[in-house]
């Protein structure tokens, strides 16, 4: 039985858990607010954007076609091992194509980018907290979001549509190559049926998923890096939040979103 | 003329400014003194609006910065330059790069023009030959003169040095000391020096400010804070043990 203190206590917690809880997400919108404005208004020279999306595209390229080669192969094995219990061998490309456009590229797209170059991003700007060179930067009278935030949350928006885009057209080789080449699957039908269910809003509400994954990935981890704690455990700590609210995120963000375009 | 005026701020339940005032002349060079961890470096943060006080004001040529919004805050920020305790050098840029940024975020000089600017300000430092490098690859003395070069680079009317000698040897000690000297009287701007080199200090001052339990309990000329009778004055450029100021 609990007595009336012990109660009082919890609630007493509870509530500034949840006013604590809701002054960390106004600040983090405010965040997202000004840096949005940034973008708008005074996005940076063109050279530090590209230098972003090389770090966050073109350099996250690699892990994205070996992660969609695999996804692309094990959806097509897992994909005939169902579809031959209804004798729908020949729908193994709509199968593949139509899971990875509209679900999985976008996601394992955003989950593999976090993992690369989201928690690089936070551990960066963390480092340049802690070590003042943000302080720096003020001093200089120059906005640190148009340096660190602006440009790399323009860049992941950028990277992402096309990164998705590469894991979709790689998946889907990978699962031609199983699925054709392995277990027999006419070519035709494999192309042939892609050909006749893909449609243009599918393709778009996994673009549209790209985009949003990447606003989120860059907001939360150029947060948590901009508001690291002190030293290098603050930088740990900020850089591993930055990496599982990302992850998280993106993850709930696409059932509602999936539940908006479907 | 920086004024801080009733200045107060907590960090949770410790108060580190107390109701702080200080005046810092124009064209001078104010030295601000005082035991380790008494919010010297929060002063200074303070003055350039990087902290805002709990209750109190700062005011810089005037205006009150206070309550200022990012951008008039930048207007007022033009004013300044700041060499940081740890020199706060970009550490993905080189010595060149850490130089030149604020002329190529800032300026609309050509390249040639740049390069002429942060070499004639490395040389003002007595620093050549380390454009290329990294500031991981430079000494604590060379990283706090190309701070200094990258403070005086766009010509503040007000510099503020964060222990501009903290961790060096006594020889770049007095080397960085005869830099802000020099290039004070070349350039004429306003100094606000925290330190804790004593009597050193004093060589290049023409005004010191005590620190002390969040106030200054002393400002005047090098000659009235040697002359002080305030025991913690006394005790903190004596360096004694005995005194009010607790040593741990």
């Amino acid at each position: 039985m609990l007595t009336g203190g012990y109660m009082t206590y919890l609630l007493a917690r509870l509530g500034a858990w949840t006013i604590a809880c809701l002054a960390e997400t106004g600040k983090m919108f405010n965040f997202l607010l000004y840096a949005v404005y940034t973008c708008a208004s005074s996005p940076g020279h063109p050279r530090h954007i590209l230098k972003q999306i090389s770090f966050i595209g073109a350099r996250s390229s690699l892990v994205i076609v070996l992660t969609a080669g695999f996804t692309g192969m094990v959806l097509a094995l897992q994909g005939y091992y169902t579809l031959t219990k209804f004798g729908s061998e020949g729908m193994l490309g709509v199968a593949v194509s139509l899971s990875l456009i509209r679900e999985l590229g976008p996601v394992l797209t955003a989950l593999m980018v976090t993992g690369r170059a989201g928690s690089a991003i936070a551990a960066e700007i963390g480092i340049m907290r802690i070590t003042e060179q943000i302080d720096a930067l003020e001093t200089m009278a120059l906005d640190p979001f148009k340096y660190l935030v602006a440009p790399k949350l323009i860049a992941s928006v950028l990277a992402l549509p096309l990164l998705c885009g590469i894991f979709d057209v790689v998946g889907i080789w990978g699962g031609y190559l199983v699925g054709v080449k392995l277990l027999g699957v006419n070519p035709g039908a494999y192309f042939g049926e892609m050909e006749n269910s893909v449609q243009w809003k599918d393709l778009y509400s996994g673009m549209v998923k790209s985009v949003c994954f990447g606003v989120i990935i860059a907001w939360v981890c150029c947060y948590k890096g901009y508001y690291a704690g002190h030293g290098a455990e603050g930088v740990s700590r900020g850089t591993t939040t930055a990496v599982v609210m990302s992850s998280v995120l993106v993850l709930i963000w696409d059932y509602f979103i999936t539940s908006v375009l479907l | 003329m920086i004024e801080l005026r009733g200045v107060t701020k907590s960090f949770g339940s410790q108060t580190v400014l107390n109701g702080l005032n200080l005046k810092i002349p124009a064209g001078l060079i104010t030295a601000v003194i005082g035991p380790s961890g008494e919010g010297k470096s929060v002063l200074l943060k303070h003055m350039i609006g990087l902290m805002r006080p709990d209750s109190g004001n700062v005011v810089v040529d005037g205006e009150p910065i206070t309550c200022l919004g990012r951008r008039r805050m930048n207007r007022v920020r033009e004013k300044f330059g700041m060499l940081f305790q740890n020199s706060a050098l970009f550490d993905s840029l080189t010595v060149f790069e850490n130089v030149a940024f604020p002329l190529q975020e800032k300026t609309s000089l050509s390249d040639a023009e740049i390069a002429r600017k942060v070499r004639d300000a490395l040389l003002q430092v007595g620093l050549t030959g380390a454009d290329a490098k990294y500031p991981d690859q430079l000494s604590g003395g060379m990283k706090k003169r190309v701070g200094l070069a990258r403070a005086l680079l766009m010509n503040p009317r007000i510099i503020l040095f964060d222990e501009p000698t903290t961790g060096l040897d006594p020889v770049i000690c007095r080397a960085i000391h005869q830099m802000i000297k020099q290039t004070h009287a070349r350039f004429g701007y306003t100094a606000v020096v925290v330190s804790h080199e004593i009597p050193e200090i004093f060589d290049i001052s023409d005004r010191v400010a005590v620190l002390y339990r969040g106030s200054i309990i002393q400002c005047g000329t090098q000659e009235e804070i040697q002359n002080s009778s305030h025991p913690a004055v006394r005790q903190f450029i004596s360096g004694s043990l005995e005194g009010p100021i607790q040593p741990i």
